[in-house]
């Protein structure tokens, strides 16, 4: 069923998809564009109109929609008499700035790109007005900080505006970020997130002791997007904006919304000390800060921005005094100023628009050039001063009133004497606006002619005016909307009757007094601003523009400290890490007692520690003699191949001495291309503390290598034992757990090593086709090379070699799922024999010879392996299961197939050609750097010196 | 027995070696060969969600062995949603390889990106302590690969860097099975669990071993400071496109220290109790900021999105690292939003940065589509910084609700609350420069006129709606998470629930008596 709640999402959703339309509609025409953007807000404003009534019979609509119910999130919206109130101001006002802003822009601004950014604006600040649920408020909070960047932004060629945005977004955006902490916790205190909620557990939340957080963050968020002291100073410089902007968003919107949530929350917030002192002391001491800079400001939009920082510090003090009167007097306030202000600031953009100058001594006299215009300011800027007979005058008065008493500290005149000199100075500024602008003589040196400006662009501040005259002089007509805000801020029922005459009292004086010192004040406005120019005082823009200037480079400089390159480094920090941490964990936890004896050492045991011992120390102190270094690099990993032998491992032993030999081939291979001498790229210093965190390192992991062999565990291998030939039919369980038990690990060691070719090889493509080929090309090798290239010797050999090597490799490949072999040792074997091959006789030579691809060597393999694994499906098996047969074909005894050998057929291919993809890779160097392709298997060819000869003795 | 559940490893596997020995003459024919590929394995990975959603640990035993002596593959809403997240990834960062050309300018693109997807799904999906160190080797080899793809000297130096710091962090890797192995004699997950819930008190210094080490071996995956050194020159240098792909290698970290650091080192298991957090939390608030100051104080754009992902990676470890059920339902929220986010990113910088012919934050002339370009990077800035309404946001609203505990709501709120204000301004400063101010440069005709004589140069091309689709989709993702939050999270609240609740998956893993023959 429809209900009128129904409205409230669709309200604050109309500005977000009518914020769609201006981009389409720019196409149109700029009336166009500005009419259709109009048609959202209309829409809005109309259904809230159908809703006011109902208001202001006291009902509160809601309507919910579920988010993010874990949270607490909801897209949950509520209108009450503030609500209300604020809403109506922010669409009424929107349109006016949509009407103000068609004409204000020029035909260069891209016109539909600022109403997209309006309406979003609007539909974020409309958001906040109307949410019923805290975190849901802080979505369109932030997203009013993001609009407003924008618009601030928005001529973007000006270094003003883009320094203005991002500084109102760091400021207002930061306080956003410190409101989110506040906000949680309150929801935290009160177990919901609903405003409803909230507002009504005041008593729990001030009790709290998370009461003190909550209210100090939430007031960091208030007080920056309501421009306090000392976070004023952003909006001065978001006046780069668009005049409109600054109208709608910097005088009758987004700055009002700090107010906005403090009034929002004070049922739940307000009337302790610390809200009082925090609250209205800060609002005290902007306002009579604003007030006092705004006089001394030539620029227009500066002195009015100035001058809303002051009132808004007005509202601020007034909703810190915490009674309900004041409360009364801020609401009143809040439209009040709305109405003067906007029009003021649409003035102000006129005067810039038509005299090309907001420099307020730069004008003067303007009053018989542009009577219009003059008026709707003098009006407005009337009311500002408060003078009676104007709105401004009203609230003021009010205020005032509340002011003389209130206590502070036991002093019971300071607020009073305060707000008194404040309101003095907003009288001088304001009659300053009025006299120095449009009084005095009209001058010759207009930077253009000043005329007033079509009926379009003063529509709106005259329509603003009407109210201001309006309400001041028949101030009932808004008691019910205040009244109605009112109730809904304080939560309790309000009687009061404006009037404007209330007598001779304490407000009326001060009032007095105040405009008779803002009389003599501007009198003497020459003489001040002279001492106020000379007199040293702290740049807000300086200030913060060095701020983070410092910041940046301070990031900048720990940033390039941390990062600066050297790999070493790095890895110095993670094994320092690595070693830190694993230490600190060991020495927290139990260590059981040692379960096994030390074995007895055998004699040929230490023979071999010392051997790699003494290797490991010599690459150390040989490491810049590559070559040297890689000799003994195979030492070492030889001693570790028996090292594997030593405790009874000779799957493992044969596999390591086959890589071995395979890297340490390929690694010589490639060291021809590369520098024979590591240059030395570390002080001594950091020699001593490399040395120091590997030592401490090696002494880790023998420590904890010593510390698990000397403990009894068990594990699955029994497992393993058990089931090998049963279950895998092998007897050599390290071949089963490779093709069988653990197929899958395997089978992802095998991409691995076909992934590596495949990178080699891409990485030789782009390597060679970029400035490392051409250097390539032109290096110059130092080393003496061989006459012999290709010796006769070790060609003969090879070539003998060849088929036996083959046949090991096949024997190694058969016997491998019993015995000691297997795949992948198989591949290396046959590698290493082609690998001797290609060594003898030269790459190319030998390449002709065979036909095969290396890419295709691991495809197949990594294929094969797979579809071996695919292949149990079919059984009904999962992936790689193995089944196993003895088959007998005579004359050939019993044997037994398995298609795990299927497996390991792909194991041993992928092998073979991921070595041969490398060798391929390092080949294709050589070339490259001008090695010749050999005609003939060897240098001499005795065969060949034989047939001359016998071709000689023939003749 | 369900084989879909072994697909996502199977199919790119296969496909992969044709791609790179029968395809390779051709780019279309990879092209399109990997395309089916990724769009099969994303339809593979939507059922497999699916069938996960139920809530059943649905477990398959490679080569029919039982567990714990086999390798099981286990499916859970965890596995299921990490697979699936890398598939949509992929699709989009395929889509974006092929449409820019990026995957013609060296060899093998193709194949070495489908053996990275199958890499990726197998760390996801696999049930064994062992298993994920070959997976994370495969992926670390054939990241390697894309990472140096098309070559150059900076890309190839940070490549070493990379591969180098990564393998150290797998040689770390097995020190830390070792060390699991002579403990516990098991590496099935779920046998863990049970191993070490019950192992003797003599037995806890070489738990506890073990489990720091698995920490700073995700750790240096994760990117977490201070082992994420590898990170800014890698992504900064890596194709755009790869970079974008990487944003789900981090994840691979993250996941592992979920996967692992809950269920088998969780805080309520005697041997290690909360240490994990007790270290995982600071450092998470270092990589926060870390992040934070790389990202405000970059000079050039690809480092600066490279910080953001190290800043993101701080929050969403922030949130794992108090290994409660929420703690992790609220990290797996961050986790799909960073990624995407991430991707975007990265994606749209290599629109722009092509187009500006350089990633230096300096100002140029505003090159084409420069409004389009500016409003995509608002809106991907807006993601990543944690601004509203996107998803960061919420993602970031969650994480800060999961830090609740009274010893980390201090620190924990500060970092990612200063950190984001921190990363918002870096943002808007690099957005401004690049482009807004570019606006106020000479105009071409009067850049034209000062450097006459000199031939002009060609303005670079637009990009066609082919070339954007796949970072609009990013963002449009983004935007679905943010809308449809409440039913995300809610099914995030079950994997959460269903990853806490260890004995579900120990007595699913290990129910099965074998039917080995």
């Amino acid at each position: 069923m429809f209900s009128d709640s129904s409205l409230l999402p669709i309200i604050a959703i109309l500005p977000f998809l009518g914020a769609l339309v201006p981009g389409v509609m720019i196409r149109a025409g700029r009336t166009a564009c500005a009419s259709f953007t109009a048609i959202p807000t209309v829409l809005a404003l109309v259904m809230l109109g159908t809703l006011a009534p109902g208001v202001m019979d006291g009902t509160v609509y809601r309507a919910e929609i579920v988010w993010l119910p874990q949270l607490g999130l909801s897209a949950s919206f509520f209108l009450d008499g503030l609500g209300l109130l604020f809403a109506g101001m922010i669409l009424g006002v929107g349109l006016l700035i949509t009407l103000y802003a068609r004409y204000y822009l020029s035909g260069e601004d891209p016109m539909g790109q600022f109403y997209t950014y309006l309406l979003l604006f609007q539909g974020a600040m409309l958001g906040i007005v109307l949410s019923d649920n805290i975190l849901l408020l802080l979505i369109f909070w932030e997203l009013t900080s993001l609009s407003s960047f924008l618009l601030i932004g928005y001529w973007k060629h000006l270094p003003e505006g883009r320094q203005g945005a991002r500084m109102a977004l760091t400021v207002t955006g930061a306080g956003g970020l410190a409101m989110i902490g506040g906000m949680l916790i309150l929801g935290n205190v009160v177990g919901s997130y609903n405003l409803t909620d909230i507002l009504a557990a005041g008593d729990q939340i001030r009790a709290s002791d998370w009461y003190a957080p909550a209210l100090i963050l939430i007031l960091l968020g208030a007080f920056t997007k309501s421009a306090q002291f000392p976070f004023h100073f952003w909006l001065p410089h978001a006046m780069a904006a668009p005049t409109p902007v600054s109208a709608y968003l910097h005088s009758a919107t987004m700055v009002k919304a700090g107010v906005f949530l403090m009034a929002r929350m004070w049922p739940a917030l307000a009337g302790t000390d610390m809200w009082f002192y925090i609250v209205a002391t800060v609002g005290l001491v902007t306002m009579v800060l604003g007030a006092v800079i705004a006089l001394f400001k030539d620029d227009l939009k500066a002195l009015l921005a100035f001058s809303t920082v002051s009132h808004l510090g007005l509202l601020t003090m007034l909703l810190g005094f915490g009674t309900p009167e004041a409360a009364i007097a801020a609401v009143f306030h809040i439209i009040n100023h709305l109405t003067f202000k906007a029009a003021l600031f649409m003035t102000a953009g006129i005067v810039d628009h038509e005299a090309h100058t907001r420099d307020i001594k730069r004008l003067g006299g303007l009053a018989r050039l542009m009577p219009i215009t003059a008026t709707i300011g003098t009006v407005a800027a009337l009311s500002m001063a408060g003078i009676p007979l104007f709105n401004g005058f009203l609230s003021k008065e009010l205020m005032l009133h509340e002011a003389a008493h209130v206590t502070w500290y036991q002093n019971p005149w300071i607020v009073g004497a305060l707000a008194t000199l404040g309101s003095l100075f907003s009288v001088a500024y304001s009659l300053r606006f009025i006299f120095h602008v449009f009084g005095g003589p009209v001058r010759d040196d207009y930077p253009a002619k000043p005329h007033d400006p079509p009926f379009g662009l003063w529509a709106a501040p005259a329509f603003l005016c009407v109210f201001v005259v309006l309400i001041g002089v028949a101030p009932f007509l808004a008691q019910p909307v205040v009244r109605m805000a009112a109730e809904a801020v304080t939560g309790e029922e309000l009687s009061f009757y404006f009037k404007i005459w209330h007598g001779v009292n304490t407000a009326l004086l001060m009032s007095i007094a105040a405009i008779v010192g803002g009389v003599i004040l501007l009198g003497l406005h020459r003489y001040l601003d002279r001492l106020w120019i000379a007199a040293p005082r702290p740049e807000a823009k300086t200030i913060f523009d060095g701020l983070i200037a410092g910041v940046v480079g301070w990031m900048r400089g720990i940033t390039g400290w941390l990062h600066h390159g050297a790999i070493s480094r790095y890895l110095a920090v993670f094994v320092v890490a690595t070693l830190v941490v694993g230490v600190a964990a060991f020495l927290g936890g139990e260590m059981g007692q040692q379960t096994r004896a030390l074995t007895p050492i055998p004699p040929v045991a230490p023979l071999g520690w010392l051997l790699l011992v003494v290797a490991t120390v010599l690459v150390v102190v040989h490491h810049r003699s590559r070559f040297r270094a890689l000799v003994l690099i195979g030492v070492i990993g030889l001693m570790i191949s028996l090292g594997f032998v030593f405790l009874s491992a000779p799957d493992l032993a044969l596999t390591q001495i086959s890589v071995e030999t395979v890297t340490i081939l390929l690694l010589l291979l490639a060291l021809h291309f590369l520098p024979k001498e590591t240059p030395v790229e570390s002080s001594g210093g950091r020699r001593f503390g490399d040395a120091a965190i590997a030592i401490a390192a090696g002494v880790a992991v023998a420590g904890l290598a010593y510390a698990f062999m000397t403990r009894d565990f068990n594990s699955i291998s029994d497992f393993h034992l058990a089931n090998s030939k049963s279950g895998g039919g092998g007897t050599n369980v390290v071949n089963v757990i490779l093709v069988d038990f653990r197929g899958y690990d395997t089978y992802g060691e095998i991409i691995v090593l076909g992934i590596a070719g495949l990178a080699i090889f891409a990485l030789m493509e782009s390597l060679l086709a970029g400035p490392a080929g051409r250097r390539l090309r032109n290096a110059d090798y130092t080393l003496d090379r061989s006459k012999d290239r290709h010796p006769l010797m070790m060609v003969v050999a090879t070539r003998v070699m060849l088929p036996i090597a083959m046949m090991v490799g096949i024997f190694i490949f058969l016997r491998g799922h019993n015995q000691p072999g297997g795949g992948f040792v198989a591949g290396l074997v046959f590698s290493i024999a082609l690998l001797m091959q290609y060594m003898a006789s030269g790459f190319a030579w030998t390449t002709r010879r065979q036909r095969l691809e290396y890419h295709a060597l691991i495809g197949f393999g990594v294929v094969i392996a797979g579809l071996t694994g695919v292949g149990s499906w079919f059984a009904g098996r999962p992936f790689l299961t193995s089944s196993f047969g003895y088959f007998e074909f005579p004359p050939i005894e019993e044997f037994e197939l398995a298609t795990a050998m299927l497996f390991d057929l792909g194991v041993f291919l992928c092998v073979l050609g991921a070595v041969m993809l490398m060798l391929f890779g390092l080949s294709r160097l050589a070339r490259h750097a001008g090695e010749t392709v050999n005609k003939e298997p060897m240098e001499y060819d005795p065969s060949n010196a034989v047939a001359a000869a016998t071709t000689r003795e023939r003749r | 027995m369900n084989h879909w559940i072994v697909a996502p490893v199977i199919l790119p596997a296969l496909l992969a070696p044709l791609i790179a020995f029968v395809m390779r003459h051709d780019i279309v024919v990879a092209r399109a060969a990997s395309a089916a590929g990724t769009v099969a394995l994303a339809a593979i990975a939507i059922g497999l969600t699916v069938m996960a959603a139920g809530g059943e640990t649905h477990v398959y035993y490679l080569g029919n062995w039982p567990a714990p002596f086999g390798i099981v593959l286990v499916l859970d809403r965890l596995s299921a949603l990490m697979v699936l997240l890398t598939a949509l990834l992929a699709l989009i960062v395929l889509w974006h390889a092929i449409a820019t050309g990026w995957d013609a300018r060296g060899r093998h693109f193709h194949a070495l990106f489908q053996f990275q997807l199958m890499g990726i799904c197998g760390a996801f999906l696999t049930g064994d302590a062992f298993n994920l160190f070959v997976f994370f080797e495969v992926l670390l080899i054939a990241s390697y690969g894309l990472m140096i793809h098309a070559g150059g000297k900076v890309r190839l130096k940070a490549g070493v860097q990379y591969v180098v710091m990564n393998l150290a962090g797998s040689t770390l890797f097995l020190f830390a099975l070792g060390t699991l192995y002579a403990v516990t004699g098991t590496l099935n997950i779920a046998d863990l669990v049970v191993k070490v819930q019950d192992s003797a008190p003599g037995d806890q210094a070489l738990i506890r071993v073990a489990a720091m080490l698995l920490l700073v071996v995700f750790g240096v995956k994760a990117a977490l400071v201070p082992l994420h050194f590898w990170l800014p020159a890698t992504y900064s240098n890596a194709p755009a496109p790869v970079a974008a792909l990487f944003a789900i290698m981090t994840k691979v970290g993250a996941y592992s220290i979920i996967r692992m650091h809950t269920m088998v080192f969780g805080p309520d298991n005697a041997a290690t109790g909360s240490m994990i957090g007790d270290w995982l939390f600071p450092a998470a608030v270092l990589t926060i900021a870390v992040g934070a100051f790389g990202v405000l104080g970059a000079r050039r754009l690809m480092p600066l999105l490279s910080y953001s992902v190290i800043g993101s990676m701080g929050t969403l470890l922030l949130a794992v690292s108090v290994f409660t059920p929420y703690g992790t339902e609220t990290a797996l929220y961050y986790l799909i939003h960073s990624t995407f986010s991430a991707a975007a990113l990265f994606l749209l910088a290599d629109l722009v940065v092509s187009r500006r012919g350089g990633d230096g934050l300096g100002v140029q002339r505003p090159t084409v589509q420069n409004g389009l370009f500016a409003a995509l990077f608002f809106a991907a800035a807006i993601a990543m910084a944690g601004m509203p309404p996107l998803s960061g946001f919420l993602g970031k609203l969650l994480v800060l609700d999961a830090l609740r505990g009274p010893d980390v709501i201090v620190i924990g709120w500060t970092a990612i609350l200063i950190g984001s204000l921190i990363t918002i301004l870096g943002f808007a400063r690099a957005g401004s420069v690049l482009f807004w101010k570019s606006t106020a440069a000479p105009p071409p005709e009067a850049a034209h006129e000062a450097e006459q004589g000199a031939a002009p140069v060609d303005p670079p091309s637009p990009a066609s709606a082919l070339a954007i689709a796949p970072t609009m989709m990013a963002l449009a993702l983004l935007a679905a998470l943010t809308v449809f939050a409440g039913p995300v999270t809610s099914y995030l609240q079950d994997t959460s629930a269903q990853l806490h609740d260890t004995a579900g998956y120990v007595s699913s893993v290990l129910a099965r008596d074998g039917e080995a023959e």
